[in-house]
């Protein structure tokens, strides 16, 4: 057992992970890489050669030479509309084919269709986030290995270093031509951005482009060109319309989330960073939307406009460039119908990768720009450390998604969240998990105020006034988390067995922290 | 005046945090009959904790009808609010009973002697006409309210959009009020997700003179607070008359003029008033 820099007890070899000596967590920005990246298998089409197309996922499956034990891999642009896990991992148990590790960017609930096939065997390993039902299940120790969690930024690092390989990778392909040239931006399960799935077809060693839009060659725009596809299977639907893009995304009247997100308002505008050319990213979570409103209203009072908004794409923010408030929008993922119209009609709506968006091992990710990320998390202790991954009972609940990679990329990282959900307190002594350092965290915003990291000395100088001037309390760590125990009284503390049941890397590859098997 | 539901502890906890000037605990409509004492005993936990930041706290009590206000008082008087909300005043009797009851507990509590003062919330055609008896029946009282349903009902009104059935009610509250030498605060505007016609609304009853306007959502403070916040040119108008009115004062002059106006008494009152909303203090110009 040794304890890594975010002082958490890691055990120096974990069973179905590995040793982890040499593998952990040194610090936000300790770790370089050196070598060369990992690559894929070559290969060759032939003029006139074998058709590229297969008549259903099954013949897809059989054609990309699947077998037991090895990876395959899926984006999540459909969210919880995508049909595509659930029919590959079908075809595999009627194929016979089990032992697999799965690698998706992300599952949703829909994907709870195949706790089945994991407890049957035919899928042995995950590497990504779990939620959900599928949380529960690991959670409770049912999977025999754990489950690896990656950022965003972390798992195209993964592929790229070699520390994950992708054997079939099982791209949704909203639109796909007979060459396997790929688009999200149209077709009945359209999604605009498929930024996640760049990394996986340019590294899988065999890559098929599932499709219920076969169009004539080519397509265009192209957002992944055939040159890395090798099969292109042709299916009734990918995808639920309803479940894939969320209706027209309002700013919330919640009163407490509007009180949050106004404290948080106005730390970015006391901040330095409140200047022309301002980039944020704030998602598309109730507060952090709210924050982006309230943000709005100060650009327009003080006269600046911002360079780019970053991540998850709403209409909200396809408004704010329409009103030449944000020049360009870099969009991994389009959250929305205003903002899939928007990627596919408007040049400054950009689609970027995964890897363009937060890989820490690249020439620079777009992250690396930003000026404010808004985000948040189920606690956050008095080290400012952030657990997004694990429940009040310890429970896997989200994947860790953009949160290392936009807090250690910004300027100004806040954390904004109600001080307690229900009569759970947020602001803790030590987090259950941690998933994003105190290092990287800048500030964190509840009801009762604003609380900045005593690392970020600067920042408590550029916003000593607006204590009084703005109406916005500062409020020390060591107050705020006295204030969350006297509110919540006592708290039983989560039991936990020593297995491990889930690791998490920081977006390095170092272990950042483990989830161990709740007590039942 | 932000209401805040007796029954709701997450409210209790977090209601001043919305930035209202002052906090109504609500016993009354708020809170159904099967859970009155619940309320209190948990509004009596919540005012004993404390933690309201600058709020002024009161308590709106079940009316002298009800066999619950004796109870409220003594809980909230013995938490030591600033004042006591009572529902459908409708005579100075009324103001007279529950000032004897305030005192008795103001008494047995050792709360100051006539440091809890009365709001008088007139919800009937009967307590709206005997306004001005009403606001004068004890030193107590310190503010007027206009009721807004139970008014309307027993005008035979029903609620407009408008307010047409309130507009006249709310100008003779203003008179009686003033002759009294007491506060008009204005009743609440039920519609919550309507911004536009709470602002039209708080910027009539501003014009006509009320100092201030009930709550029932925390969203609809911000809104009240930007008509009520004195303008630049308003602050800069008073300030200029603060001063020119201290420096009279210095050479001996009682009355002095200001871009050709008689600057007196009722004039600098009012630019005190004017800096004070603004949060500056007549003393710091």
């Amino acid at each position: 057992m040794e304890i890594n820099a975010a002082k958490r007890k890691i055990p120096s070899r974990i069973e179905g992970y590995g040793e982890t000596s040499g593998k952990l967590y040194e610090g936000a920005f300790a770790r370089a890489p050196s070598g060369y990246r990992a690559g894929p298998r070559m290969r060759a089409a032939v003029p006139n050669g074998k058709s590229k197309v297969t008549g259903s996922i099954k013949e897809a499956v059989i054609a990309s030479g699947l077998k037991s034990g090895m990876t395959v891999s899926f984006h999540h642009h459909l969210r919880n509309g995508d049909f595509v896990v659930n029919e590959v991992i079908r075809a595999c148990a009627e194929l016979g084919i089990g032992g697999l590790t799965i690698f998706p960017t992300a599952l949703f609930d829909v994907h709870k269709a195949i706790i089945p096939c994991i407890q049957s065997g035919v899928v042995a390993k995950i590497m990504g986030s779990v939620n959900g039902a599928i949380g529960k299940l690991v959670s409770e120790g049912k999977l025999d290995t754990p489950v690896v969690l990656r950022g965003h930024g972390g798992r195209p690092r993964a592929v790229m270093s070699g520390d994950a390989r992708i054997d079939v990778a099982f791209i949704a392909a909203p639109t796909a031509d007979r060459a396997g040239n790929i688009s999200g931006r149209t077709g009945k399960s359209a999604c605009g951005s498929i930024g996640y799935a760049f990394t996986d077809a340019e590294y899988a060693d065999v890559v098929v482009a599932v499709t219920d839009n076969l169009r004539s060659f080519p397509i265009s725009p192209v957002s992944i060109p055939g040159v890395y596809v090798d099969l292109v299977a042709v299916t009734d639907s990918i995808g639920d319309p309803a479940g894939i893009v969320s209706g027209t995304t309002r700013v919330t009247r919640d009163p407490l989330r509007l009180l949050i997100a106004s404290h948080a308002s106005k730390l970015i505008e006391a901040s330095p960073y409140f200047t022309d050319g301002i980039s944020f990213q704030t998602g598309a979570g109730g507060i952090p939307l709210a924050v982006t409103a309230f943000m709005k209203e100060a650009m327009k009072r003080r006269g600046i406009t911002g360079s780019f908004g970053l991540g998850g794409i709403t209409g909200y923010f396809v408004d704010l460039m329409r009103e030449g408030l944000v020049r360009k929008l870099m969009d991994v993922q389009s959250f929305d119908l205003e903002a899939v119209n928007s990627i596919s009609a408007d040049p400054n709506h950009i689609e970027i990768s995964a890897d363009w968006y937060a890989n820490p091992w690249n020439r620079g990710a777009a992250v690396n720009m930003l000026d404010i990320a808004v985000l948040g998390a189920t606690e956050v202790d008095v080290d400012f450390n952030a657990n997004v991954n694990t429940e009040a009972d310890g429970a896997l609940l989200h994947g860790i998604g953009g949160h290392q990679d936009a807090a250690a990329g910004a300027k100004l990282t806040i954390i904004a969240q109600p001080l307690l959900r229900g009569r759970v307190p947020c602001v803790v002594e030590r987090a259950h998990t941690v998933t994003t350092p105190g290092e990287v965290v800048d500030a964190l915003v509840t009801e009762f105020g604003v609380t900045i990291n005593p690392r970020r000395r600067d920042l408590l100088d550029a916003v000593a006034d607006f204590a009084i001037s703005k109406q916005t309390p500062l409020v020390p760590m060591d107050e705020l988390a006295a204030r969350a125990r006297e509110m919540s009284g006592p708290m039983e503390p989560i039991r936990v067995t020593d297995r491990i049941v889930a690791v998490a890397e920081w977006r390095d590859g170092t272990v950042i922290d483990v989830v161990r098997q709740i007590e039942r | 005046m932000l209401y805040l539901p007796g029954n709701n502890p997450n409210m209790l906890l977090r209601g001043h945090l919305f930035g209202p000037d002052g906090l109504v605990i609500d016993l009354e409509d708020a809170v159904s009959a099967s859970e009155k004492d619940a309320a209190r005993v948990l509004t009596r936990e919540a005012l004993r904790r404390g933690g309201f930041g600058r709020c002024e706290v009161t308590v709106r009590i079940n009316g002298l009808d009800t066999g619950f206000w004796r109870d409220d008082v003594a809980a909230a008087v013995s938490c030591g609010v600033s004042g006591i909300r009572a529902p459908k005043v409708e005579s100075p009797r009324t103001v007279l009973d529950l000032d004897e009851e305030i005192s008795e507990a103001e008494e047995k509590y050792g709360v100051t002697r006539g440091s809890t003062k009365i709001f008088c919330l007139l919800e009937s055609a009967r307590g709206v006409w005997r306004a001005y008896d009403i606001a004068t029946a004890s030193p107590r009282v310190t503010a007027i309210l206009p009721g807004g349903e139970d008014l309307a009902a027993d005008l035979r009104a029903g609620r407009s959009k408008e307010g047409t059935e309130l507009e006249w009610i709310r100008r003779m509250l203003i008179v009686a009020a003033r002759a009294a030498g007491v506060d008009a605060l204005d009743t609440v505007f039920p519609r919550v997700a309507d911004d536009d016609g709470l602002r039209r609304e708080t910027a009539f009853v501003k014009q006509l003179g009320f100092d201030g306007k009930s709550v029932i959502h925390p969203n609809q403070i911000p809104v009240i607070h930007e008509i009520y916040a004195p303008t630049e040119k308003e602050i800069e108008t008073a300030r200029r008359i603060v001063e020119a009115a201290s420096a009279a004062a210095a050479r001996g002059l009682g009355a002095v003029s200001l871009d050709g106006r008689m600057i007196d008494a009722p004039v600098i009152r009012g630019a005190e008033y004017t800096l004070a909303r603004a949060g500056l203090s007549a003393e710091k110009v």
